[in-house]
């Protein structure tokens, strides 16, 4: 419930069997029931359609408020779900293909891109995962990818536009075969030609992806050795054979091991989850479940949690009523991850070395402060037991005993080196 | 400035800005205040207010006596046997007025020496846990509509229960004090990741040895207290604003190095009673405070030059109403046969008949109210407030 999961919930079970309970939330559906109400990429991109149109005075959005929305609702999933193994692989997923609000106009698909691209295949094949990311809006506007026009396409000839190699560039090194691949600048260069005209139509009633034939780079590209006809099709195929490449499959598999293992990947680890991957052609399903079943995995409190992970964990571990509730999405702000808002396309670290800065730790001994002022009349004791069972260490009970008030008690708890990991 | 940089919840919005609340006092039954400030953690009685004329303190205290008045850095005298920590000058300077006073070798009715249990107890008004706590029930038995306001990021068990009560907090959390960081940073002091992410953290923030010690707190915590009670002072100011509130203030659980760790605690309530009584104004003649912690602490000093959970301290009354200039309750001496089970101050006075007894002759709670508000009832203390 604390590597793999979200921290336990107040009142939750204990699973009898945990790697089966892990398990299970991999081979089951997705529980997860967002409203319909929730905006779809293609209302997000007619409201920012219309916000483009308008001159509005400084610090207002249209667009703002459907992103609030999708704070809301993924923010009480987090803090609600009773599958928090598949919520982290959404999570994960989602960092691995960032985009970011920094980015103009993102505020608009960012949650959209979570439940229409990520969310839907993150126990799907890889293949099917990188298509879905790669065809999002969200996706090609943060990477640049919707205005890249092929130099010798029409609308390149005309206009004189040209290449816009980001998303080619990163989808190289950060989603797929990784920088150790060994591919070039020129192969850089081909593959954002192989997607010139993979493309965001603002402009028709249900805005969205659009292949373009009028800015793709005619003729035969070469991506690290590999021929690339014209069109479309090509394009998937090239992202396809990127997809079940060898070198992805270590990437990976580092990745996955350096999240759910510890932030020194033991190569071990990443050799078994990078052949389940080969094995399967990509099936994350079963490298979600061999993660289960790595024996590194389970020792216990090896890695940092990330805010992000501190702040779902304690808020989950008090369980307040929704009129104490402090917002997850504000707090994440406080503690410097807020929510699809990292920084660059590398998204978040996952490595603890990232997170220790000073003042970062203040930052959670503020909140965990504030959380715990909050907390009325819950026995700080209960609290810790339930949410760390036998990795509560003597010294912090002994410490949150010694404590003036139950505020003390609980703030000592949540900053306490055990609930500072997973 | 409340309204811009604050968080108001319920009733204080409407009062703040001087709207409509639903509890908008327009014949308030009272022009009487009473503030109730819970000390949590356990205030050492004993420091507060120093027995200096009894013969015994010195040989239990070896450090922890304080010093006679007059010397430098002594107590400040309170009529002859005790003595304010100097700590105190604010309220002392109160007592001169004769707008303070204090009850001594006063206990809550419960002998736990839990912090949670003993303030659940003493919040409840009685020997077990309740649903509500008694100053919930008193505004409750007052005539007419009372305003009761919790002044703090949640309301206290002592505010809680079938009366309405509003409450206010800040935008800026008080940060937590320098002795629960130093805590935090001894937690995490061996953990080779965030020991020393978080001292350097400290230090960055400007905490020096003397600030852990608690000889001063930072800049940043400083003012947080002072700056609740002020703003509930100008709350309770306002002719329809709340005519009872309780604020809480932690910091007192000072197991180790007490002569330092004190000093910064201490500072910070009588601090904040000034800004309370600054921000009441002209109210602050109507204005009763009674200042109350969950327990005393041991009468030995300890192994760590602090002292331990123990039973019976001290109390404050003060305000513009209240009769001071005086140290009230039976002394029950220091002699090893005196001390309750051998280590603790005995206690010699129901903490709740200070309660009451502001309850019915300041607040005008009638007195036979007093046994919903006190279960199995208790008579208030008399004489405590200028009729």
């Amino acid at each position: 419930m604390i590597r793999f999961g979200l921290g336990r919930r107040a009142g939750e079970a204990l699973p009898e069997d945990p790697a089966a309970w892990l398990v299970q939330q991999v081979e089951a559906p997705d529980p997860a029931a967002f409203s319909p109400g929730l905006p779809t990429t293609a209302d997000g991109l007619t409201v920012l359609r219309e916000q483009n149109k308008l001159t509005l005075p400084p610090n207002t959005s249209l667009v703002r408020p459907l992103f609030d929305q999708d704070v809301a609702a993924h923010t009480a999933q987090l803090l609600t779900t009773a599958a928090p193994f598949r919520e982290r692989l959404v999570w994960f997923w989602a960092n691995h293909f960032t985009v970011s609000t920094r980015a103009n106009g993102l505020h608009a698909v960012a949650g959209p891109f979570m439940r229409e691209a990520i969310r839907p295949n993150v126990t799907g094949s890889f293949a099917g995962l990188l298509l879905a990311v790669m065809r999002h809006p969200a996706m090609l506007m943060y990477l640049d990818n919707a205005s890249s026009a092929g130099p010798n396409s029409p609308v390149g000839k005309n206009q004189r536009r040209g290449l816009n190699e980001n998303l080619a560039r990163e989808c190289l090194e950060l989603h797929t075969v990784g920088p150790t691949a060994g591919y070039t600048q020129a192969d850089v260069t081909e593959f954002a030609r192989i997607l010139t005209g993979w493309s965001v139509d603002l402009q028709r009633l249900f805005p969205g992806y659009l292949f373009r034939d009028g800015t793709h780079e005619p003729g035969t590209k070469t991506l690290m050795g590999r021929r690339f006809g014209p069109g479309e099709v090509n394009g998937i195929a090239a992202l396809d054979w990127l997809a079940r490449h060898p070198a992805t499959y270590r990437q990976l598999a580092t990745k996955l091991v350096r999240h759910f293992v510890s932030d020194d990947a033991p190569p071990d680890a990443v050799a078994a989850i990078a052949g389940v991957l080969r094995d399967t052609e990509g099936d994350l399903a079963a490298a979600s479940i061999a993660l289960v079943h790595l024996d590194a995995a389970w020792t216990p409190l090896a890695k940092l949690r990330t805010p992000q992970d501190l702040a779902v964990a304690a808020l989950r571990a008090l369980d307040l009523p929704a009129d104490k509730q402090p917002g997850l999405g504000a707090a994440l702000t406080t503690l410097g991850q807020p929510l699809w808002t990292a920084p660059l396309p590398n998204g978040w670290a996952d490595a603890a070395a990232e997170w220790t800065a000073p003042e970062a730790m203040m930052r959670r001994i503020d909140w965990s402060y504030a959380l715990a002022g909050r907390a009325g009349d819950h026995d700080p004791a209960a609290v810790a037991d339930a949410a760390l069972g036998a990795l509560l260490t003597a010294r912090t009970r002994d410490a949150m005993r010694g404590a003036g008030s139950r505020r003390d008690a609980l703030t000592l708890l949540f900053t306490s080196p055990e609930f500072q990991r997973r | 400035m409340i309204t811009r940089r604050s968080a108001l919840l319920g009733l204080s919005a409407a009062w703040s800005l001087g709207g409509r609340a639903s509890l908008a006092l327009a014949a308030a039954p009272t022009e009487r205040r009473l503030v109730v400030v819970l000390l949590r953690g356990a205030l050492d009685g004993m420091a507060a207010v120093s027995p200096y004329g009894d013969p015994d303190l010195l040989g239990l205290r070896p450090g922890l006596a304080g010093t006679e008045p007059g010397r430098p850095g002594g107590v400040l005298d309170l009529g002859g046997f005790f003595g304010l920590h100097p700590a105190l000058a604010g309220l002392h300077g109160m007592y001169a007025a004769g707008e303070m006073l204090a009850v001594h070798a006063v206990a809550g009715p419960y002998r736990s020496r839990s912090h949670f249990d003993a303030q659940d107890y003493l919040e409840s008004g009685a020997e077990t846990r309740l649903s509500s706590g008694w100053l919930n029930r008193a505004v409750g038995a007052l005539p007419g509509r009372t305003g009761a306001l919790a002044v703090g990021v949640q309301i206290p068990l002592l505010l809680r229960g079938p009366a309405e009560v509003g409450s206010y907090a800040p935008q800026d959390q008080p940060a937590p004090s320098p002795d629960l960081y130093a805590r935090i940073a001894d937690l995490a002091h061996d953990d080779a990741l965030l020991g020393p992410a978080v001292t350097e953290g400290m230090r960055d923030r400007g905490f020096s040895g003397a600030t852990l010690a608690g000889m001063e707190a930072p800049a940043r915590g400083r003012n947080a207290f002072a700056a609740l009670a002020a703003a509930a002072g100008r709350l309770m100011a306002a002719p329809d604003g709340p005519r009872v509130a309780a604020l809480e203030v932690g910091g007192w659980d000072t197991h180790a190095a007490q002569a330092q760790r004190l000093q910064g605690p201490l500072r910070g309530l009588d601090a904040g009673l000034a800004a309370l009584k600054d921000g009441l104004g002209g109210a602050w003649a109507q204005t009763a405070v009674l200042v109350m912690t969950e327990f005393g602490r041991t009468a030995r000093v300890n192994g760590t030059g602090g002292t331990d959970h123990g039973t019976a301290g001290v109390a404050f009354v003060l305000g513009g109403a209240v009769a001071g200039g005086r140290v009230l309750g039976a002394w029950p001496g220091l002699a090893a046969d005196k001390l309750h089970e051998g280590r603790d101050l005995a206690p010699t006075t129901d903490l709740r008949t200070v309660a009451a007894g502001l309850l019915t002759d300041h607040l005008g709670v009638p007195a036979a109210a007093l046994g919903a508000v006190f279960p199995g009832g208790v008579a208030g203390m008399g004489g405590l407030v200028r009729v």
